[in-house]
């Protein structure tokens, strides 16, 4: 089956030698050049600001490391331009290495402050550098050739370089399609939502922004060597902030979030750039760059009124159709061994938390054997959610120790957490609304996968895929989900996304299982059909640890109940044994006095 | 280098460093209270020293005609959805009228004020009054709608708005630059260093305005509005605190601040059209030394910078650009370092 996509792509592929066998006028095959060039770095603008909601503004400067490095190579050493390609993306990526390492562990506002810093230090170097010809820049470069028969063939002008240019363009676009199906580019697609969920998943988001920045600075780069031979000549101006700018703004108008956009808005805002260059000056009647006014003032309107981009528009009226399913046959994943039943799976031992002077959790203990349920009440601000967040690392603690399956996890990071094999759910769900509800629930399974985001864009990941959406699948027919699997996950109720997260924690193959007030929200038919959910769970060997406050629920459910009140264990036992606690009573209800 | 270059070096980067200083609490207080990382700073900058500089030859600034531009836009604006929002046609008048009133009067007193030739003192107020008007102007018309977005998105319109404010610059002032005479010709001599009127007066007036700026927000209710906006959005609109009227009043200052920095050095160097983009970089690169938070902090990165700066230029003039914002690097993973972990999730 082909997706509708796919034709538009394939048609987009085939045009390509087609136009450069048009009696176009040279012109504008030089216009389409460019056009491919700047959507080349726009690529990498949608992969970085689009789907991981980082920004640059310092791309243009990528593109000039790129550029000169190819320039000054192949004038002053002689490299042939195919290897000073390679030393480029090398230069580009350790550059984007060190701006990304030191700017992304911080909140999402630095990299674009950095990167415009960056960019203008740049900027100014290249334009004072003597080696690099100050502002005048590198001259005399020379094109882009392929040894043929009769001596090298020049690819690097006209109708040749289009077709290069565009198979580049196209071959990214391709590969970005594909990292963005694929399991590190679902990890990719969570970013944006905050990191608490991608991280209680197993995935490292920051290893991520740094490799989609690093990856956005490569497009950039390669876009830069084709500049520069196609030019043959570089200089400073091309790869100044105004430029990194105005990627950006191409990238925005297109549809930040689509591949496609990508190159609508380049080829949009260069025409419209080189029209307005004439039109303007000639309407006011002096020259000057006056085509930024119009830019600034697009720019904001395009943010207020169709923040999505032109590209939307399009998107709407094609929906993708549903995945089809073809992983039947694909063997399972491997699965973990699972703690005996009656084994000790958590040990909770005094585990303390102090916001400043307040002790939010006050040296809690408690043990969860295989196979148990395990309920945490108690009133409003008792600290449950923070003992939640206590045991799956979340937060770190001020003291205490806790115990998974007889190792010790005190100190370790959320997501190493979860590769051990304890998944969790949240009391507000967090899911990715614009990925299926299968899409979603794979997530979980992202520990148990090992692709990369190489082999992720040249699709030599497909076993492994089918394998991690055959778990999806299985984990969401195991809890009654089975007719959800295309749905947006964002169209779902309440309900239904409650138990999507559940899925997607059972994904991850855990040995016990932690949800954080699943019943929140949920109608009394779902309550029931989530207690009958979390007995066949029990049944299965599966360990669980529940926050609530329905007590219906908690009393039918459980095995073990543990109190909390004002941060302090109030008292643990069976639900009658607490049903009976004039302690709790007093707790809940208040005393008499 | 001995004590006496060393010295006129660090005379120097102080007096760039005020304004820097003023620039960079400018750019705090907008962040803090709008979440806007507003890089067209700079151009309030330019547009201050160039209306000044306009006055001076007896012309009508041409950002008179911007304002005023600026202020229908704003006005339509405000009548439109006030309008779409109460339906009440008579307080959605007189609400756009309220966003008209100030920039009409400025701008009919600089009209009949321009010929006249008034000394230079009145001319720098009319100046600072023209350029304050278009705070509130800027916030209504580009962020006001957008109060909601992330600070992402708001980065980018920022960068809209410097885009063409500075396309406007070129449009009304012209792409010649402009010098404007010393507020205070005196000279003194202090042991090896040369001390011109004009950079007591960058001291003096960079002080107070600090001194003023700590006062409101300490003092006045104003002030403290603003801080509590800056502190939780939600908890104080909930106290009558609108969130609208704390943006605008946020970039009357910051375009206060950034017209007076821009007289301040208008007699030092020549300014063009864009000239304060990267002089609004600067103060930037201050604000981000004190993590967009804390003024005492921007007011200490604006000295380094300075100093940074002249003994750059000094050193290694053609690349002193290049030394003050790849400083931005080793100060960023300074931050990164003690920070440790992210802070995104709320």
């Amino acid at each position: 089956m082909l997706k509708k996509q796919n034709i538009a792509l394939w048609l987009l592929i085939a045009a390509v030698p087609l136009v450069a066998v048009l009696p176009l006028p040279d012109f504008w095959i030089a216009q389409l050049n460019y056009i491919g060039l700047y959507a080349l770095v726009c690529l990498g603008l949608v992969l970085l600001t689009g789907v991981g909601g980082l920004t640059s503004f310092g791309q243009a400067a990528f593109v000039g490391i790129g550029a000169y490095t190819t320039a000054w190579l192949t004038l002053n050493t002689g490299m042939s331009p195919w290897l000073t390609l390679f030393v480029g993306l090398g230069l580009t990526a350790v550059s984007a290495l060190v701006v990304g390492l030191i700017t992304l562990r911080m909140s999402g506002h630095y990299l674009p402050l950095a990167t415009i810093a960056w960019g203008l230090a740049l900027y100014y170097l290249m334009g004072n550098l003597d080696a690099l010809g100050k502002y005048d820049g590198l001259l005399g470069l020379k094109s882009l050739s392929i040894p043929g028969l009769n001596g090298d063939i020049d690819i690097g002008q006209g109708r040749l370089f289009f077709v290069l240019t565009w198979a580049i363009l196209l071959a990214g676009a391709i590969a970005l399609l594909n990292l963005l199906d694929s399991r590190p580019g679902r990890a990719i697609r969570s970013l944006k939502g905050g990191t608490q969920m991608a991280e209680a998943m197993g995935i490292s988001t920051f290893r991520y922004k740094v490799t989609i920045f690093v990856i956005a600075a490569l497009f950039a780069s390669v876009a830069g060597w084709l500049l520069a031979h196609f030019q043959r000549t570089v200089n400073p101006s091309a790869f100044g902030l105004k430029m990194g700018i105005e990627y950006l703004f191409m990238t925005v108008v297109g549809g930040v979030g689509y591949v496609w956009g990508a190159i609508v808005g380049a080829g949009l805002i260069k025409l419209l750039d080189d029209q307005l260059q004439v039109l303007l000056p000639a309407l006011i009647g002096t020259s000057g760059s006056y085509e930024v006014i119009v830019f600034g003032i697009a720019l904001v309107l395009v943010l207020k009124y169709l923040p999505d981009g032109l590209w939307s528009i399009v998107a709407r009226k094609m929906p993708s159709p549903p995945r089809k399913v073809d992983w039947q046959n694909a063997p399972d994943l491997p699965a973990r061994s699972k703690p005996a039943q009656g084994d000790l799976v958590l040990q909770v031992d005094k585990i303390r938390k102090q916001f400043g002077g307040l002790t939010a959790v006050n040296d809690i203990s408690f043990n969860i054997a295989a196979g148990q349920i395990v309920g945490l009440i108690g009133p409003n601000g008792a600290g449950k959610s923070t003992t939640f967040n206590l045991i799956t690392g979340v937060l770190s603690k001020t003291s205490g120790q806790v115990l998974f399956r007889g190792s010790d996890i005190s100190a370790l990071p959320s997501r190493d957490i979860s590769r051990q094999g304890m998944a969790r759910t949240f009391q507000h769900v967090k899911m990715i609304p614009d990925m299926t509800v299968l899409e979603n629930v794979a997530m979980g399974a992202y520990t148990r996968g090992r692709s990369g985001v190489v082999s992720s864009m040249l699709r030599t990941n497909q076993a492994e895929e089918q394998s991690l959406m055959k778990e999806a699948q299985r984990q969401l027919e195991r809890i009654g989900m089975g007719a959800y699997l295309h749905e947006q996950a964002g169209n779902l109720a309440m309900g239904p996304q409650r138990l999507m997260e559940i899925a997607r924690a059972l994904c991850c193959d855990p040995a016990l299982l932690l949800l954080d007030e699943p019943a929140a929200g949920l109608r009394h038919k779902e309550k029931q059909a989530l207690a009958a959910v979390l007995r066949q769970l029990q049944g299965e060997g599966m360990s669980i640890l529940l926050v609530e406050h329905d007590m219906d629920l908690v009393m039918d459910v459980c095995d073990h109940l543990v109190v909390m009140e004002f941060g302090t264990l109030l008292t643990q036992g069976t639900p009658a044994e607490i049903q009976a606690s004039p302690a709790v009573r007093a707790a809940y209800l208040g005393t008499e006095h | 280098m001995d004590f006496s270059i060393a010295s006129i070096l660090l005379l120097d980067g102080f007096t760039n460093g005020a304004v820097y200083a003023l620039l960079g609490l400018a750019t705090v207080l907008v962040f803090t209270v709008t979440r806007v990382i507003f890089i067209p700073q700079g151009e309030f900058v330019a547009y201050g020293a160039l209306t000044l500089a306009m006055l001076q030859t007896g012309k009508t600034p041409g950002t008179v005609w911007l304002l005023l531009i600026l202020a229908v836009v704003a006005a339509l604006m405000e009548l439109l959805e006030r309008w779409r929002h109460h339906g009440n046609a008579v307080r959605a008048a007189q609400s756009a009228l309220k966003t008209l009133a100030f920039p009409a009067i400025i701008s009919v007193l600089s009209i009949w004020a321009a010929p006249q030739q008034f000394p230079l003192g009145v001319q720098a107020a009319l100046s600072v009054a023209i350029v304050t008007a278009f705070g509130p102007l800027v916030y209504r018309v580009a962020y006001q709608s957008l109060e909601a977005a992330t600070p992402l998105v708001l980065l980018i319109v920022s960068v809209g708005v410097h885009f063409a404010m500075t396309g406007l610059g070129l449009l009304f002032f012209g792409a010649e630059g402009f010098r404007n005479p010393p507020f205070w010709d005196e000279r003194f001599t202090v042991g090896p260093l040369a001390l011109s009127g004009q950079t007591v007066i960058i001291f003096v007036v960079s002080l107070a305005l600090i001194v003023l700026m700590w006062l409101y927000f300490e003092k006045s209710l104003r002030g403290k509005a603003l801080r509590a906006t800056a502190v939780n959005r939600t908890g104080a609109r909930l106290m009558g605190i609108s969130s609208h009227t704390s943006g605008q009043l946020t970039f009357l200052l910051a375009a206060f601040i950034g017209a007076l920095s821009g007289l301040l050095i208008g007699p030092t160097t020549t300014v063009f059209y864009d000239s304060g983009f990267l002089i609004g970089l600067k103060g930037f690169v201050a604000a981000v030394i004190a993590g967009l938070s804390s003024y005492p902090g921007a007011l200490l990165g604006a000295l380094f910078v300075g100093v940074v700066e002249s003994f750059g230029s000094f050193w290694a003039s053609a690349f002193k650009e290049v030394i003050v914002f790849t400083l931005v690097l080793p100060i960023l993973l300074v931050r990164s370092l003690r920070s440790g972990h992210s802070d995104e999730d709320h």
